[in-house]
């Protein structure tokens, strides 16, 4: 019995420590921050440079966008970055190389964010088996449908004890999101807005009574804020609601800004 | 409206074979759930039914003609018929769909609508009905064709749309409805997307389709008032995301004797680098929330399309035509700028029709379809030709200078 286990371990890639992620929440349930940025960008070898110095920053929680040709849900800042990172010669196996080579001198935990048409053409197995080998926690594919993954997908995510995470909104019926909850091994993505990505205003009361309603619903995974979280007063606003937040937009506009340099300041104004 | 039909109909989650289903972000869902739940029942409805025909036969002009065309006939040695839905009010077949829509999205309680367009037909057509009902209406149009499609643009502004450029991307079809998308993440409530073509989401795909097969469903009839039989041995159509093809084909998919042949955009050659011909160059995958072919790199970005026309300039195709394609029940041709162009001249002078510059592109192929004498053929004349008088003028000023 034991030489069979043994055997199965053996033949499939698998992190030999607990998931990032999951470790993450087991520590930490209050203030944790998601930052996210497009790989390859603004220069095409700063993916790396920029998780490190995130994660040096206090960061507790990377999420990487893989840059898409067509990214329905982001706003315009997004949608910048990643035609940008595209262009720079950005493409899935240089973003392996990467985050493997950013893995040896980082444990922070990475999340990448995509679109599904990238993981069919580059093959599920194949992307799957990749994120495990360079060091990749989790997995954000707003476009998949929850009831095809959980027919060809999921086994192949839990399988490799890789992280999954699904959106839920405001528009989302109570019995959607605890299907959500219930096939998010990561944290559940509350999009805080009914938007695409990249707002910048504030966080009303509708909005709480949002968080609020999704408080009560007794659900599992650890929930994170994200869309339109662009400053210190909407982060510590939309965190206390739940276990934290993600801000995107605004850190990719920052970078265009004030670069990698600007890094330590930002992140310093959403948590001080 | 068509009745589904088993072998090519949807399946509950809105496949076609392989292809369809909704691969959308959740802030699209809710949207996208109410439609699927309600749209057969809506449009099932006899008072919905009375309301769609009383409208096609008053407003839209229908039934449209067949028409045999004789000159045409003699030239290319078949029996070629026209199915006109270039006499469809608006110029195009694509208000079929939009006057079912509009009607839909009055009993969804929408008071505003969204709509992309490529070469302006279908904007033109949303912005006709949102006159007509008077709803608001907003279009998104890629820059690209907003320039070449100039006369749409003017006739979407005087029908009171507003006109939203498309600046991303390519700057054409398909990043104006990336942005029609991202404009109804944003509207969540209020809005319906009147999508143009026989893509997008399940149920769109289905249920443009059944708005669109009045076509087919007056080609039995007509037919066999003028032949005797309700069957031609082809039907052609020129396909893009494939709505005037869907139509044309749909009461005739399960009638196998019926060729279907599909004529997609070749741009300036299938493998010049500049083209649209999807069913060729394409492979599997997702584009605007559904699972068909499409043109795109080994990391599945999507490879910018090119056509002359900007209602094919597209890197997608339908779910349905895929499922056609793939099972092997159409057969797919595909014709180039210059040939489509030629073919729109050619028509004109034969019989007096300027096509436009999409189906110039169904016609373009009658000449390599091995035809014989006894052989009937319906090309389906999908739109009118005024809006690329543009481009026919360029082309043929263009001629005589190389001459």
């Amino acid at each position: 019995m034991t030489k069979t286990l043994i055997l199965i371990w053996n033949t499939k890639p698998r992190i030999s420590v607990m998931n990032r992620i999951k470790k993450l929440f087991a520590e930490k349930q209050e203030d944790v921050l998601n930052i996210y940025f497009t790989a390859g960008f603004p220069e095409l070898h700063d993916t790396g440079t920029i998780i490190k110095t995130l994660d040096s920053a206090g960061v507790d929680l990377i999420e990487l966008g893989m840059p898409y040709s067509d990214p329905l849900a982001d706003g315009e800042t997004i949608q910048r970055s990643s035609s940008i990172a595209l262009k720079n010669g950005l493409q899935l196996d240089l973003l392996f190389d990467q985050v493997t080579e950013t893995r040896k001198e980082t444990e922070v935990p990475i999340m990448l964010m995509g679109y599904y048409n990238q993981i069919i053409q580059y093959g599920q197995d194949t992307f799957l088996d990749k994120c495990v080998s360079a060091g990749i926690d989790g997995l954000i594919i707003p476009d998949i449908p929850m009831d095809y993954y959980e027919e060809k997908v999921a086994k192949a995510i839990e399988d490799r004890g890789l992280s999954m995470t699904f959106l839920v909104t405001p528009e989302t019926s109570d019995a959607r999101i605890k299907q959500a909850d219930a096939l998010s091994s990561g944290f559940l993505y509350v999009v805080a807005q009914s938007s695409i990505t990249g707002g910048t205003s504030d966080i009303s009361d509708q909005q709480e009574a949002y968080f609020e309603r999704l408080n009560k619903l007794d659900l599992q995974a650890p929930r994170l804020i994200g869309f339109g979280i662009h400053n210190k007063e909407t982060f510590a606003k939309a965190a206390k609601k739940a276990n934290g937040a993600i801000i995107g937009s605004a850190f990719i506009r920052m970078l265009e800004k004030d670069g990698i340099q600007g890094i330590n300041n930002f992140v310093k104004s959403i948590k001080d | 409206m068509g009745e589904s039909n088993k072998k090519y109909a949807p399946d509950e989650q809105g496949y076609f074979g392989d292809f369809g289903g909704a691969f959308i972000p959740e802030m699209l869902h809710a949207n996208v759930e109410n439609i699927r739940q309600q749209y057969l029942d809506i449009i099932g409805d006899p008072s919905f039914k009375k309301e769609y025909d009383d409208l096609l036969k008053h407003y839209v002009g229908r039934p449209t003609p067949l028409y045999f065309a004789k000159r045409m006939s003699k030239e290319i040695g078949a029996q070629i018929y026209f199915k006109r839905e270039d006499l469809c009010h608006t110029g195009a077949h694509k208000v079929n769909n939009t006057i079912g829509q509009i009607l839909l999205a009055q009993r969804l309680n929408k008071k505003r609508i969204i709509a992309e367009t490529g070469a302006g037909q279908h904007g033109v057509a949303t912005a006709t009905v949102c006159a007509l009902m008077g709803l608001e209406c907003i279009v998104y149009m890629g820059e690209v064709d907003i320039a070449r499609q100039a006369p749409n643009v003017q006739r979407m502004k005087m029908l009171g749309a507003t006109v939203r450029p498309a600046l991303s991307g390519s700057r054409t079809l398909k990043d104006a409805t990336n942005e029609a998308i991202r404009d109804w993440i944003n509207n969540p409530t209020d809005t319906h997307y009147i999508i143009g073509s026989v893509v997008g989401p399940h149920p769109y795909p289905d249920m443009v389709a059944r708005f669109q097969a009045v076509i087919s469903e007056e080609m039995k009839w007509q037919m066999k008032e003028m032949t005797g039989n309700e069957n031609p041995d082809y039907i052609v159509a020129c396909v893009g995301g494939g709505s005037n093809a869907a139509g044309a084909f749909y009461h005739y998919l399960n009638d196998e004797d019926v060729k279907l042949v599909l004529v997609e955009a070749a741009g300036e050659g299938i493998h010049s680098g500049k083209s649209a011909a999807t069913s060729i160059l394409g492979s599997q995958g997702v584009i605007h929330g559904s699972m068909t072919l499409l043109m795109q790199d080994e990391y599945g970005q999507i490879v910018e399309p090119h056509s002359i026309s900007a209602g094919l300039d597209y890197p997608g195709i339908g779910p349905l035509h895929a499922h056609l394609i793939k099972s092997g029940r159409a057969e797919v041709y595909a014709a180039t700028d210059a040939q489509a162009i030629e073919a729109a001249y050619h028509l004109t002078k034969t019989e007096g029709i300027i096509p436009a510059l999409e189906t110039a592109h169904a016609l373009a192929i009658l000449k390599d379809m091995n035809l014989k004498e006894k052989d009937k053929v319906i090309v389906n004349l999908s739109g009118r030709g005024d809006k690329d008088l543009n481009t026919y003028m360029e082309y043929e000023t263009k001629n005589i200078s190389d001459e």
